[in-house]
């Protein structure tokens, strides 16, 4: 059996360990604040547009191995967890810049 | 390669494009002095960016996705990575960071 990260399986971790920077790195616990969810919010849709463009387009193309096959709007399910870890992490550090001014 | 390029090889810098202009003009519209601030911005983006270009780089190696070299310029920065993926990894995040702060305001105005 061949070791192998899947994209799937590098989301999931990704995920987790940008929730654990964001609450104890940075501690901001964005996840908690309306701010975060708010601007979540108007982000997916234009994720999802952009994600749409990319794939219907085939401009990029995903491997079916490396993906469970759950697909939103073209893109692959793992494609907005990784956005939602890249919007976190980025977020986090930005407001833990803006606390110490 | 002297190939010269097609209006399909745009494909994925007009994503870029639509993304840029769909937020720089938050900047202005909410005074939020994001893009004023290159430095901090800069040292937000860049940690995260190294970590995801990483991730681009062995997602390439394990062929978990691979680009249309017809719909990009064809421009490869280090570890085969398109130029249009490093310009992805820089203007994502400040679309997302200018609307950080442009709901900040909202949310200040609404309190009032």
């Amino acid at each position: 059996m061949r070791f192998e990260l899947s994209y799937t399986q590098i989301t999931v971790y990704a995920l987790i360990l940008t929730i654990f920077f964001d609450m104890f790195i940075t501690k901001n616990s964005l996840l908690s604040t309306l701010r975060f969810w708010f601007s979540y919010f108007i982000i997916l849709p234009f994720q999802l547009l952009t994600n749409y463009w990319l794939t219907s387009r085939e401009i990029v193309i995903y491997n079916s191995e490396a993906i469970i096959g759950l697909r939103l709007a073209g893109a692959p399910i793992e494609d907005l967890i990784f956005g939602f870890a890249m919007i976190l992490a980025v977020m986090s550090l930005w407001e833990s810049k803006t606390k110490r001014g | 390669m002297s190939q010269s390029l097609e209006l399909a090889n745009w494909s994925y810098v007009a994503m870029l494009l639509f993304t840029l202009i769909g937020s720089w003009w938050l900047e202005f519209a909410f005074k939020i002095k994001v893009l004023r601030r290159p430095r901090k911005l800069l040292l937000s983006i860049l940690p995260v960016s190294a970590f995801f270009l990483i991730w681009d780089a062995f997602a390439i190696y394990q062929k978990h996705w691979t680009f249309d070299s017809d719909q990009i310029l064809g421009f490869y920065g280090p570890l085969g990575i398109p130029l249009e993926e490093f310009a992805f990894f820089i203007i994502i995040p400040i679309a997302a960071i200018l609307t950080l702060e442009g709901v900040k305001v909202i949310l200040q105005r609404l309190k009032r």
